[in-house]
């Protein structure tokens, strides 16, 4: 199978040879940055045009249609609109606390990326501790949000604020739960070797049943952990005027919705890494042949397939279901879905431990 | 044991429900067909409005520059904020008696909300809504408008 392993460690000798050791690091941690960044700035695009179309088109409706082709620069103008605002810190806000809080924002999205791999050997960092970074670093979305929210001296965005926090505290449980099954059907927290576990097939059919609860657990905790509909009471834009981003406005805003939907994109592909198997292509037991066939697709592909079907998914949750009052959304978590997952993690132990699993 | 069986199916139902909700966006989002918007300055020729769609209370008039108004005055007592004002005259009619007529039929588009209550209360149905929808203008005085003819007079036999 094609890996981009070999490009990489023969860039690096370059490198290597070329200059000292120390800056070879300074040089690759520069590139990685650049390339973090690029990828945030291209799928910020893509995934807001991807939305307007899939809520267009799920409302009857044809979506933008005016700028570039069939409308598919509708993002890059708004960007550009976004940039060339105003942005504006009102008199009474805590002017530090509400002027850092949409980079807070964006690093927590940013730390998150460091052990996906994105294709066959190719991440940033793969650490030993990966599904455990991830559980820890995710839940530092909520700090910025609580910031935004009280810094902005306005009683909507505390509000939208608070119910934020309330929000991702309780589903983050459900949330880590669903992955700790994999953790338990693999033995293992680094990232890589989940995926390489997934060789004969990927753990959404090999865990049977319980592997099936646990994604769909997931999947709505995700949901509700990156504040998007139907757990959008953050925003809430028909009852808070826009939630904890009330008073931003400009490129500060523009932070905050892209790392709403960089986020969408990271819980993704982590559903897809631990559930669809990652970059790992659609392997079935020992059949040789099909096997093989299937590899000549490239990793990459597999990845990026997944993620955009599992974001897709998200959408279309967002465009079908009415929000949650705050009763009912912390009712579904501490009285549904949280005992379900606790079974589940209980039925998944059995399993591992008997090996039912193939 | 009864609350679990309630607490399952309480979760069977949900499930349902939501995915029921996701069959249906699900099939509009596979069935572009089925789009309803109008793509309106580019397809002004063959703009297709909902048939119940109103746009302006006009005056129906005949082939005779007849209309069926009698100035009643009902619509104007219908309309909630006094979009409509009617102004009689007196008329003799061939017997030569005077018989109570409209002089003008003054409509302020600017006030109307379109709300059909003036339809709702005309006795001889002598209005109805259009359904054109390019109003703006420069000036609000174009706005008031009359809707009886020059000229036009009561159709024969409506009382």
């Amino acid at each position: 199978m094609l890996s981009l392993r070999s490009i990489t460690d023969s860039f690096h000798t370059w490198l290597l040879g070329l200059v000292g050791d120390t800056w070879t690091l300074v040089i690759e941690m520069v590139l990685v940055g650049v390339a973090a960044i690029g990828l945030f700035a291209v799928l910020g695009l893509i995934l807001v045009i991807m939305e307007r179309k899939v809520s267009a088109w799920m409302q009857i409706r044809l979506g933008p249609n005016r700028v570039g082709p069939k409308g598919m620069l509708q993002s890059t103008a708004d960007t550009v609109k976004l940039l060339v605002k105003e942005g504006m810190t009102p008199d009474g806000a805590d002017k530090l606390m509400f002027n850092s809080a949409p980079f807070l924002a964006m690093i927590a999205a940013m730390l998150l990326l460091a052990p996906i791999a994105f294709a066959k050997d190719f991440h940033i960092w793969d650490i030993n501790i990966g599904v455990l970074y991830i559980t820890a670093i995710s839940s530092l979305n909520v700090i910025a949000v609580l910031m935004a929210g009280w810094s902005s001296n306005n009683k909507y965005s505390l509000l939208g604020a608070m119910r934020s926090g309330a929000q991702i505290v309780s589903y983050e449980l459900s949330a880590g739960l669903s992955i700790l099954t994999i953790v338990v059907l693999t033995g293992s927290l680094q990232m890589s070797e989940i995926v390489a576990s997934q060789a004969n097939g990927w753990w959404i059919f090999k865990g049977h049943l319980p592997a099936l609860i646990a994604f769909v657990i997931f999947m709505i905790a995700v949901t509700a952990e990156t504040n998007r509909a139907p757990f959008d009471l953050a925003e809430a834009e028909s009852e808070l005027t826009g939630g904890f981003h009330t008073e931003y406005s400009g490129m500060k805003f523009a932070l905050f919705f892209l790392a709403e939907y960089i986020n969408v994109f990271i819980v993704c592909a982590i559903g897809a890494t631990l559930f669809l198997g990652g970059w790992m292509p659609f392997h079935i037991g020992n059949w040789e042949g099909f096997n093989r066939i299937m590899d000549y697709i490239p990793s990459s592909v597999w990845f990026f397939g997944k993620t955009f079907f599992l974001i897709f998914v998200m959408m279309w949750f967002r465009w079908t279901f009415p929000r949650l009052r705050i009763d009912q959304l912390l009712n579904l978590e501490w009285k549904y879905l949280l005992p379900i997952g606790m079974v589940n993690i209980v039925l998944v132990t059995v399993i591992a431990i008997l090996k039912w699993h193939f | 044991m009864a609350f679990l069986k309630e607490y399952i199916s309480d979760i069977y139902g949900a499930v349902k429900s939501l995915l029921t909700g996701m069959k249906r966006t699900g099939y509009y989002f596979t069935h572009h067909k089925e789009i309803i918007t109008e793509q309106y300055p580019d397809n002004r020729a063959t703009l297709v409005l909902p048939e119940r769609f109103r746009g302006e209370v006009v005056m129906t008039h005949n082939g005779d520059n007849e209309h069926r108004c009698t100035g009643c005055t009902a619509c104007e007592l219908a309309c909630p904020n006094g979009t409509i004002k009617i102004v009689t005259k007196f008329d003799i009619n061939a017997e030569g008696k005077k018989k109570k007529a409209i002089d003008k039929f003054v409509y302020h588009l600017e006030l109307c909300t379109m709300c059909n209550l003036c339809i709702q209360a005309c006795p001889t149905d002598a209005i109805r809504m259009a359904q054109t929808f390019e109003h703006s203008v420069y000036d609000r005085a174009q706005l008031t408008k009359v809707l009886n003819k020059p000229g036009s007079k009561l159709q024969e036999g409506v009382e």
